[in-house]
């Protein structure tokens, strides 16, 4: 018998929870749940990479690519339909990175690092050129429709907000189920060690591309609704200190289960909004010393605090880690 | 003719700026296996600290202007060289055990620190120093005319490289460096002493950066965001020339240096796209870039 999953349960509680919320919360609380749930998407994305061994600086990239996409398919494709401009995101995530990923599944660590960067400063910079697109400023996303109605604002930030919750949760429960797979567990021992991995039967480059494809599908999910919720994209999507800050979230919050990410990007967003007005200019100390601090002492982020008050678990001690 | 002769010359000047950030990053990864994010702070800092020292000289001081020259090629590195020891010794010598994606991260962590404390101590506001930029004067050549402080940054990165190449290959501490560049467990064993090697080399590859940003003081607007706007540039020279080596950096220089004046002359909307556009062309033939260090593989 499979055991009660109680991290696949939580997920499904707080999706309920965070819907029925659209009642009682004001508007730009609902706003920010929204943005909160698509950076988490793309967190989840670096997180998918990361437990395979891979650190992208640049999913930035499928981020902007999916914010794009939404922006554009209605001038371009005449798709104005948000539930299939969310679809074309995911379409545009899904061949862009099976296209990029032949490329990228043959680095690894820093080369990984360096060339999702180099991808994703290239789109920067073409957009940033391009002044059919605005520019470096962006363009405004047109008010989507939803299943052929044309509805007020309200009704569509309402439509906006229930959708990003169903999605998010279940992209979250979805990644979750994925980790505990054969693929899943296959990406960690990738990381491990390739070489032992390929001895068992498995081929660490078809891991990681699978990982990879994954990874861009969900990011740009994720960039399509904020371009939903903010009606507006631009090329700062896909520059660097963006895919930073994913992984600085990524970081903080582990990569040991998926509702860290989703934790990890509330908690967040609801300091920066706080701490933007508080201290301007001391936001990127507070990043940049928060980030040496836990990558120097909490290497699986904040979610080993959660593991430790576990019944059962136990401290690892440094012997057997490094076996 | 003209526009080709503006294409070498232009390439070149950016491709010796490009340089002189880009051998402090690969000399320091090659030896340590740090790629240093920070890198762009320190070049950022050296911008300030150069700036804010030549205007003062400028204002305060009755001594001749070509002494502010002096002070551009003492005051930046030599606060890199501070900075340097102190970030080796406080932070990174405790974690470059723990691999490279680690000490990438840290390295990004500091990054962000030091755009913050840069504003705290220089604030906001832009800084110049544009006098030392036009004592040179300018030269014509074949109708185009160059300033020669431009001009002169050529002579300084070579300079640069050739004192580099000859302090790794001609000198005592560039055998202990080539030492651990080759094996730093075998290095070890034969009693060199690496975490000193460690800190000498994070000194001088940050006081390089440091350098680079003084010596462009002068010719730009020094405002916040010039480390980050900077650091991805050189991680493009140097992953295309090969992490970690000092030819690759040369060489890597040069190549994007011409293809980004190229795009500047012809088509200047694909400026930012050309230089990542020669970065993934290259990765995409030699994964490693153009002179890769050998790496063993972990079984």
């Amino acid at each position: 018998m499979r055991q009660f999953d109680f991290s696949l349960a939580a997920i499904m509680i707080g999706t309920a929870m965070l819907a029925t919320g659209v009642f009682v919360l004001p508007a730009w609380i609902l706003s920010m749940v929204v943005t909160i749930i698509a950076k988490a998407l793309v967190v989840i994305s670096v997180v998918i990479l990361m437990r395979a061994g891979l650190v992208s600086f640049g999913q930035g990239l499928y981020y902007c690519i999916g914010g794009y996409a939404v922006g554009l398919g209605g001038p371009w494709l005449n798709v104005t339909d948000m539930f299939a401009l969310l679809g074309l995101a995911a379409l545009a995530g899904l061949v862009s990175g099976a296209v990029l990923g032949v490329l990228m599944c043959r680095y690894r660590e820093i080369f990984f690092a360096m060339f999702s960067l180099a991808l994703a400063m290239i789109l920067y910079g073409v957009l940033s050129q391009s002044q059919a697109l605005g520019s470096t400023d962006g363009f405004n996303v047109s008010r989507p429709t939803v299943l052929g109605m044309m509805l007020a604002t309200g009704q569509v930030r309402t439509v906006i907000y229930l959708t990003a919750c169903l999605l998010g949760g279940g992209v979250a429960a979805l990644i979750h189920v994925f980790f505990k797979s054969e693929m899943g567990y296959a990406s960690q021992a990738a990381s491990e060690n390739e070489i032992r991995l390929q001895y068992l039967g498995a081929s660490p480059n078809r891991v990681f591309y699978g990982n990879y494809v994954l990874a861009s599908v969900a990011a740009s999910l994720g960039g399509a609704l904020l371009a939903l919720n903010y009606g507006h994209v631009g090329p700062d999507m896909a520059y660097w200190t963006q895919s930073g800050e994913f992984i600085f979230i990524a970081l903080v919050g582990g990569t040991g289960n998926v509702i860290a990410a989703l934790i990890g990007a509330g908690v967040f967003e609801a300091v920066r909004t706080y701490a933007l007005e508080w201290a301007p200019d001391a936001w990127q100390l507070i990043l940049g010393t928060v980030l040496v601090l836990i990558v120097s002492f909490m290497p699986n982020g904040l979610w080993t605090l959660v593991r430790s008050l576990r019944p059962g678990t136990r401290r690892r001690t440094a012997i057997e880690n490094t076996l | 003719m003209s526009l080709l002769l503006a294409i070498v010359i232009d390439g070149l000047i950016y491709a010796s700026w490009l340089f002189i950030i880009a051998s402090g990053l690969s000399l320091i990864y090659g030896v340590m296996r740090v790629l240093n994010m920070a890198h762009g702070s320190f070049y950022a800092i050296g911008a300030y600290v150069t700036a804010s020292l030549v205007s003062w000289y400028f204002n305060h001081s009755t001594l001749p202007a070509y002494g502010s020259f002096v002070l551009m090629f003492l005051a930046a590195p030599a606060v890199g060289i501070v900075l340097g020891v102190l970030v080796e010794r406080g932070v990174l010598r405790f974690l470059i055990e723990r691999g490279e994606l680690i000490t990438v991260l840290v390295t990004f962590g500091l990054l962000l620190m030091f755009e913050d404390i840069i504003k705290l101590i220089w604030g906001v506001q832009s800084y110049y120093a544009f006098e030392p930029y036009g004592l040179l004067g300018s030269t014509d050549i074949g109708g185009l005319t160059f300033v020669n402080y431009d001009l002169a940054m050529i002579g300084v990165a070579a300079v640069v490289a050739v004192v580099l190449w000859w302090a790794l290959n001609r000198t005592r501490f560039g055998k202990l460096l080539r030492a651990v560049i080759y094996d730093r467990e075998l290095a070890v064993s034969i009693g060199i002493n690496v975490s000193r090697v460690f800190v000498m080399t994070f000194a001088t590859g940050v006081a390089l950066g440091a350098l680079a940003g003084g010596l462009v003081a002068p010719s730009i607007t020094v405002t916040p965001g010039l480390g980050i706007e900077v650091i991805v540039l050189a991680f493009a020279v140097v992953v295309t020339g090969g992490l970690g080596s000092i030819q690759g950096a040369l060489l890597g220089a040069v190549m994007i240096g011409l293809a980004r004046a190229a795009a500047v002359n012809v088509y200047p909307e694909l400026e930012l796209f050309v230089i990542y556009a020669v970065m993934a062309t290259v990765l995409v033939f030699r994964p490693r870039g153009l002179f890769a260090l050998a790496t063993s593989r972990k079984i």
